[in-house]
């Protein structure tokens, strides 16, 4: 008995000294790379890089409401299509979801960016050349058509989940169907889709640097051209804690609209979470 | 087509070698990703299941960088930031030759972090989920806390979390095409090449989108057979 207690006295010690050695290390860390962050914010010349770096996050921002925008436009034609009596049309989504979220958004991006120059003259021809020869509409171009199929599969989802008597009893009533969808099964769909689709758009936060890569200056791309400019490479510890802050911002107002989406419902495991 | 196929051909006139040994490269990059990931995934759940506070905060902070930040950042930071870690390191322990950070291992860091990051949301949820009579009674029987992870908790913890982890697994197959841009040579890096020397990026693209569809089937396949042989003996269909 007393070598149990021993035992568990020493098992719980052993663990609350790692966990305290191991959380010093990691606000050690944190410390230090905001210093950093901050210190080559400071020394390089605030004002300079502060407002180029705002730029940066503008795009971002651009980029974001932008794709999410178009996404959701998108998403909801090809969810129509899904669900129409059209098999040809329903194939035809289905497969572009397939495509889309099978294949890496980088790879899609290519596509269409090396691929209009490459279709130069067809582009031409309709008068798209000139959109397509920018960087930021290719982009802008690629992650709505990349977003959306990822964005039908989660409305896809939500609207299935109403439970068929539902539609069935709202029928009975005599409902239209615009009336049904939008009185009895979006509002329930919504508070099923609101978490997958915020979990979507936190992913296209993220995405949003890959437009650093085909020369557009979002944050990612300014903090690239500071870096050239510098060499300095703490400004990449300056863009990561803006990117997590974003995203976690992003996350607390989503949990917050949730809450408040739910707050009629007195379904424990929907509430707590 | 008729002139667009020959340049699948292998040998040194086409570039189907160079477009197979990126896939190659690009399934090796998530197999040697993927162990890392769930080790250290399930480390971080056992954290945050943990009684002791400190580990519980320690494993959610973690988590929320793991997921916080793009892929693309975390990648530059693992492989420049940590180029310039090793080389503090080196010059401190008076190291003449420099010691660098490949990308492949540097992508095998960076990818595996993020997929703990969200492994361990994963492992969190099934531990939740984990019946607690059959710990007790292992507990009861005597078996120590490793004996009942190994034999107890574990087969059952990862048959609950494979349908998370097959998702998981299917998001990090894509996401080793980051990898391309700090010059590790896989599948979107040849296409990438072959493209740009015979100007058929359309083409070329278009086939790297179908290998990936091509590996992420694969996939499917084999996570489908995993999930019934762990199902075995459990009813579960």
């Amino acid at each position: 008995m007393i070598g149990l207690a021993q035992g568990l006295r020493r098992q719980f010690q052993a663990k609350r000294v790692l966990g305290v050695a191991l959380s010093l290390l990691l606000a050690w860390g944190v410390a230090w790379v905001l210093w950093r962050a901050g210190y080559s914010l400071y020394a390089e010349g605030l004002g300079h890089h502060l407002s180029f770096l705002v730029s940066g996050l503008g795009m971002t921002m651009l980029i974001l409401v932008l794709s999410e925008a178009g996404g959701l436009i998108v998403a909801v034609a090809l969810v129509t299509l899904r669900m129409s009596r059209n098999r040809v049309l329903g194939a035809a989504a289905t497969g572009y979801c397939y495509f889309f979220r099978g294949t890496p958004l980088l790879a899609q991006l290519y596509l269409v960016y090396y691929g209009a120059a490459e279709l130069r003259t067809e582009l031409d021809a309709v008068g798209l050349w000139g959109i397509f020869r920018d960087a930021l509409p290719c982009v802008l171009f690629a992650f709505i058509l990349n977003t959306a199929a990822y964005k039908a599969e989660v409305l896809l989802g939500a609207i299935r989940s109403v439970p068929a008597g539902q539609v069935e009893a709202a029928r009975a009533l005599g409902l239209k169907p615009l009336a049904l969808y939008w009185k009895v099964v979006l509002p329930q769909a919504v508070i099923v889709a609101l978490r997958p689709l915020a979990n979507e758009t936190a992913k296209m936060v993220k995405a949003s640097a890959l437009a650093s890569i085909v020369t557009v200056l979002d944050l990612l791309g300014v903090t690239k051209v500071i870096y050239a400019d510098t060499f300095d490479f703490d400004i990449y510890y300056v863009a990561a804690v803006v990117y997590l802050v974003f995203i976690e911002g992003l996350r607390a107002t989503v949990g917050i609209i949730e809450s408040r989406l739910i707050r009629h419902l007195q379904v424990p495991a929907l509430a707590g979470r | 087509m008729h002139e667009l196929l020959p340049l699948l051909s292998l040998g040194p006139l086409g570039w189907g070698d160079e477009l197979l040994v990126g896939a190659w490269h690009t399934a090796l990059l998530a197999l040697a990703t993927a162990p890392f990931g769930i080790v250290l995934g399930l480390v971080l759940a056992l954290a945050k299941d943990s009684g002791e506070v400190t580990l519980r905060f320690l494993g959610h902070a973690l988590t929320t960088i793991g997921r916080g930040l793009p892929e693309l950042v975390t990648l530059f930071i693992v492989y420049y930031g940590g180029q310039a870690v090793i080389r503090r390191i080196g010059e401190a322990l008076g190291l003449e030759t420099a010691v660098e950070l490949s990308p492949f291992l540097a992508g095998i860091i960076a990818l595996g972090v993020v997929f703990a990051a969200y492994a361990s949301e994963v492992f969190l949820g099934a531990l939740k989920a984990l019946a607690r009579g059959p710990v007790e009674a292992a507990r009861a029987l005597g078996l120590g806390p490793w004996h009942s992870f190994r034999f107890i908790v574990a087969p059952e913890l990862f048959r609950l979390s494979l349908p998370g982890l097959s998702n998981l697994w299917l998001g990090l197959l894509k996401q080793t095409a980051l990898v391309s841009v700090i010059a590790y040579d896989e599948l979107l890096r040849a296409s990438y090449f072959a493209s740009a020397s015979t100007h058929r990026p359309l083409f070329f693209y278009g086939a790297a989108c179908l290998f990936y569809l091509g590996l992420t089937a694969l996939s499917a396949g084999v996570l489908e057979r995993m999930r019934t042989a762990l199902g075995r003996g459990i009813g579960a269909v």
